[in-house]
Order: structure tokens, then sequence, then C-alpha cells
């Protein structure tokens, strides 16, 4: 199946309750997979699906059923990415648990349906307005597409926060085979915030405002002392052949497959070249960074965008190290070729 | 679908808490938060009723009312109404809007809320202006009315005419109850001097309480409350009444203008 439709059944054997849809190419296999699995006897948990009337009402809706405790989503593309920002903030601030993807397609403005990484500071860096996280998970194939929702949900309650799935065009369009494995879902108690009427208890005051600068100042303290533990526990990634690597491609999602392509081809040749592919783009994995920048390794960075995440690996890397950077973008994938030529440049730096 | 009984209650109302409000004087959005917290107490649904707190001067209406809140962006209180009551139907939802809030920036979030005829509440309350802002332009501002953002006066060629929510919403065909109140007292003159009704103040509470008997059943319901804003409106608190109930009443009558369940007969 498509990575766009893997990713509704991922969210559906994750136990979602309620979808809020707004359609943007390249996202829109998603919303029509869930309105066609609505009411279906399969998902006895997924209560609700609607349309909204914009990107605006829909990620409202989403932060409105989080509130009352249920498993919410919604999903768009990089056009509609900027307008899920307003919530996006508010969501982070009140704490809100929900799972929202970007099937990112090529920008600024309308750009065009092609793939790109260009959300990638929107995304991991805030986005909206004030100082906040989301967690930022990077699927790289259709079955990932299908398991990053349970792991979403799950990040989403464990530490109440806002999870973002990050694709692209590329993996959401793509087609490949799939599994499901048996997945029980979890039961996530959200008694101590959770909307949903104050019948012997206190209100439950879900809140972004807060006029005390001194409580506000403690609120974004506590969130980022939150986010730290998120940033201790959390990163994913997957190494490919970097253990006796020289040097290192970092990519994530479509072009690090690409890049294995690569990788495989100058292994046969001798060259010792690996790949280390975050997962968790927030979280980002800077340690293992770092410890293959102080084995002397050199690093290739390639993008779907002019140089984003390149910024990431330079400071987990520090300046003692090459850090090279391959960008394509527009819609543009770069070739196997092209990073192979890159790649030999890199060596030909460090030599 | 459900049946809301109303039982008339005396004494402190369970739904208010002890807080002084942050209104100003005159101002009725104090009288509408006992209205509303009365009908929560007398309908018995306080412990299971969810305010949505809208930007604007009803923001803070999280210290008032002794509920659950969830304090929505400007003007995406009906959508985030939506996304709860979706999920948790069981829940009585509403909200306070001010005029900007619901009929400017969260225009589209109101239409579409009615439209599909959500099975929420949202009163909206009319002073004319951007009152939390500090007095600029609202839709609902008169023409030739002075704000700062209008300093010689709104110039409909400009800016277009007044809107009315209410017309506006009650020819969406999903409302169910939508009704043009108001919650400013009435002047009389009489041969013994000065004297004040509030029958407009018993019509809003009724109008309150309907408003939720129709999302009990189901239904969307809005209800606009005419108010005064003396203080952006730089008149005293007499002359701010006195301007509604002379002024803004023309341009805005009071009225049912639909009633699907047939609720205010009941």
């Amino acid at each position: 199946m498509k990575g766009n439709e893997a990713l509704a059944y991922g969210a559906l054997e994750a136990g979602l309750n309620v979808y809020f849809a707004y359609p943007i190419t390249p996202s829109s296999e998603i919303p029509e997979t869930l309105a066609k699995e609505f009411g279906s006897r399969k998902y006895p948990e997924y209560k609700f699906f609607l349309q909204a009337a914009s990107e605006l009402e829909a990620i409202n809706m989403v932060l409105g059923a989080a509130s009352g405790g249920a498993r919410a989503m919604t999903a768009t593309s990089s056009p509609g990415f900027s307008l899920k920002q307003e919530g996006l903030s508010y969501a982070a601030c009140m704490e809100l648990p929900f799972l929202i993807a970007d099937i990112c397609r090529a920008g600024p403005g309308l750009g065009n349906l092609g793939p790109e990484q260009s959300d990638y500071f929107q995304a991991t860096k805030g986005g909206g307005h004030g100082d906040y996280r989301l967690i930022v998970l990077a699927p790289a194939s259709v079955q990932e597409m299908a398991l990053l929702p349970r792991l979403g949900f799950d990040l989403a309650f464990k530490y109440r926060n806002p999870v973002l799935i990050l694709g692209d065009a590329f993996t959401g369009q793509l087609k490949e085979d799939v599994e499901f494995p048996e997945f029980e879902t979890p039961k996530y108690d959200v008694s101590s915030w959770a909307t949903t009427g104050a019948k012997g208890r206190e209100p439950h005051i879900l809140n972004s405002l807060e006029l005390d600068y001194q409580k506000h100042y403690k609120h974004i303290a506590n969130i980022f002392e939150k986010y730290k533990q998120v940033e201790a526990s959390e990163v994913r990634f997957e190494e490919y052949l970097t253990e006796d690597a020289e040097k290192v491609i970092v990519a994530y999602g479509i072009v690090a497959r690409i890049a294995k392509g690569v990788i495989n081809r100058l292994r046969l040749k001798g060259i010792r070249v690996g790949l280390l592919r975050p997962i968790t783009l927030w979280p980002f994995p800077k340690t293992i960074l770092k410890n293959f920048a102080s084995q002397g390794k050199q690093f290739l960075v390639v993008e779907l965008n002019t140089g984003q995440m390149v910024q990431d690996v330079k400071l987990a890397v520090g300046n003692s190290v090459t850090v090279d950077f391959l960008g394509r973008w527009g819609g543009v994938v770069p070739t196997e070729a092209e990073i192979e030529a890159k790649l030999r440049r890199l060596e030909a730096i460090a030599a | 679908m459900s049946q809301l009984v109303l039982k008339v209650k005396a004494g402190k109302l369970k739904s208010l808490t002890e807080n002084p409000t942050h209104y100003c004087a005159g101002c009725e959005h104090g009288t509408l938060t006992r209205l509303i917290a009365s009908a929560m107490d007398e309908l018995e649904i306080r412990e299971r009723t969810v305010m949505i707190d809208s930007v604007g001067c009803s923001v803070l209406a999280y210290n008032y009312f002794n509920c659950d809140h969830i304090v929505a962006a400007h003007g995406r209180a009906p959508a985030v109404a939506t996304g709860l009551k979706r999920v948790r139907p069981d829940l009585m939802v509403f909200t306070v809007q001010g005029d900007g809030d619901a009929a400017s920036i969260g225009l589209l979030e109101l239409i579409y809320a009615a439209k599909r005829s959500s099975p929420i509440t949202v009163f909206m309350v009319n002073n004319g202006i951007y009152g939390m802002t500090g007095g600029q332009m609202a839709p609902t501002t008169l023409e030739g009315q002075v704000t700062t953002t209008t300093p010689r006066g709104r110039d409909p060629a400009l800016t277009g005419t007044e809107l009315d929510t209410s017309k506006l919403i009650a020819g969406i065909d999903g409302a169910a109850y939508v009704k043009r109140a108001s919650l400013v007292v009435t002047e009389l003159s009489s041969s013994r001097g000065k004297v004040y009704t509030i029958k407009n103040i018993l019509d809003a509470k009724k109008s309150v309480e309907n408003a939720f008997k129709v999302q009990a059943k189901g239904g969307f319901a809005f209800v606009e409350f005419l108010s005064t804003c003396s203080v952006n409106w730089k008149m005293s608190i007499l002359d701010a009444k006195r301007h509604v109930n002379e002024k803004v009443i023309k341009k805005y009558p009071l009225g049912l203008f639909k009633d699907t369940f047939g609720v205010e007969k009941q």
C-alpha cells in the first residue's frame, strides 16, 4: 500500500479515536483512508471523522478532542503545516497529546507537489510563536509510516506534547509491502488533566495564558525540563555500517534510502562509508554524532532542502571534523551518482 | 439527546468561584457570567460542563466559572468546542465569545459549527468594539462610531456596514436556536423619578437556559447579547446603557431568529 495509507492504518492500529481532516496534496490519502474506514467494525475505538472547513479549524478541533483525553490526529502538507502552527503552539503550552503528520512537499509558498525536507526548521525548532518543541519522527519507508503512529501516540501521552510525523511526498506516495504486527493498544491515564467535567474533583483548566510573568517563566521552565527528559530518553536512529566507516552520511527519510544504495556500491569498492539515519529529528541524535566526530569520522549531510539539518549536525560535532553538505530542492531528489561524487570530494578534502 | 430540567435554586451558586471578576464597572460581562452560572446550577449541569474560554474580555472566565475549561486561540472556540464535544458527547460545551472573536477572526469557525449543527452553545457579547485590546473597530461597530482605529468614525465605504451576526447565523440551516437578547437594563420614566426594569435580563436568562436545552437536544445554539463598553465608548455607564437602548438596538433589534426545537414556548 501507499505510505499515506499505511500511516492511516497505522494510526487506526494504534487506537485512533478521532480524525479531523483537511485535504492537501500529497497527503490526502490519509483522510481518504480514514474516511473510508470510519464506522468499520475492525476499529471499535475509532469514534469520529470530520472534514473541517480549514486547516485552522481542523487543528483546533484536534486540540479540543485531545483536551478530552482522546487519541486525536490530523495530517497536512507543507502550506497547510504553516497554518497548523497556531494550534501547535497553543497545544505545546497547554501540554496536549496528539498526533500530526506533515507530508512535506516543495516550498516556499505553493511550491510544487514533489518531495522536500524543507519544513525541517519549522518541525524541529518549534515552528509557531513562542518557545516549544514538537517530538518529530521521520519515517523512511512505508513500513515505518505504518509503525510510527504507535510510537507517536505513546510519546505524545507519555510527555503530554504534540508529536509530528514528518514524511515527504516520496514516503507518502511510495508503494511497498507493509505488515501490522499484533499490537495491544496501551491505556493512557488522562484523569489528572483532561477536561471531562469537574465531577467530584477540582476543575481542570487547560490554558496557555498566564498573566503572572513569574508563573509563566516557571511553566516554560518546567516544559523545558520535560524536554530534557525527552532528549535523554527518546532519541532514536538507525546506524548502517558505521562502525568502521571513515565517512558517515547523515540523512533521513527517503534520502537515507538513496544513501544506502550509494554505501552498498562503495563498500564493494572497499570505501568505508556508513549511514546515520535520525528517526527522531527532535530529539536530535547529538551524542552519537559527537562520538563519531571524536573517532575522526567525516560527515556528509544530504537533505531535500538548501541546508537545514546540517546546522544541527555541525552543532553536534563541533569544528574538529569536516561536515560537507549536498542539497536538492524543488522536488528534485539527488541521484546515487551525485551523492557518490560528493563523497569523493569529501575524501579529497580529508586528504 | 436528553432533556434538561430547570430547578430554581436559592443561595450561593456552585458554578461560580469566589474570585472577584476583572470586568470594568458597568460592563455586562459580569451579568452574563451570573446568568450562565445560575443556569448551570439550575439545570444541574456544572459537573459535566466544559467552558471554552475565548480571546477577548471573557478570556479570564476560568477564574470565575467553577467547571472545567479550555482556553482557545482567538476565534477558534467553536472548533475547540466541536473537537471536545465529538469525543465526549455527554458533556455540555459552551463558549462566551466577543463580537471581534466570533464575528471577525473566528467567523469561519462559527459559521461551520452552525452549518454542521455542532451540538455546542455559543454566547456572543456584542458591545460593538474590541474591548480587551483597547477599543478598536469590530465588525459590529456602528456606522460613524469613533473607535481607536476609526478615529473619524466608521466609514462604510471602506469597512462595510455593521455585521448582523444573529441574522447571518439564523440564515444557516444547521443552526437550531438563534436569538438576540440584551443584558442592558432599561430606564423608565415614572412620576416618582427614574426607575429601571430588568426585563431584558430576565429574558437573557431564559435565553441562556434555552441555549443549553437546545444543546442537550443535539442542536447548535447561538445567543447574541447586546452589551455596553462604557470605558472604550468613552461614555458614562448610564449614557452607555442609554446608547444601547436608544441607538444600538435600532441596528440590532432583539428577537428570536430561529427555534427549531420550539424551546422558547416551553
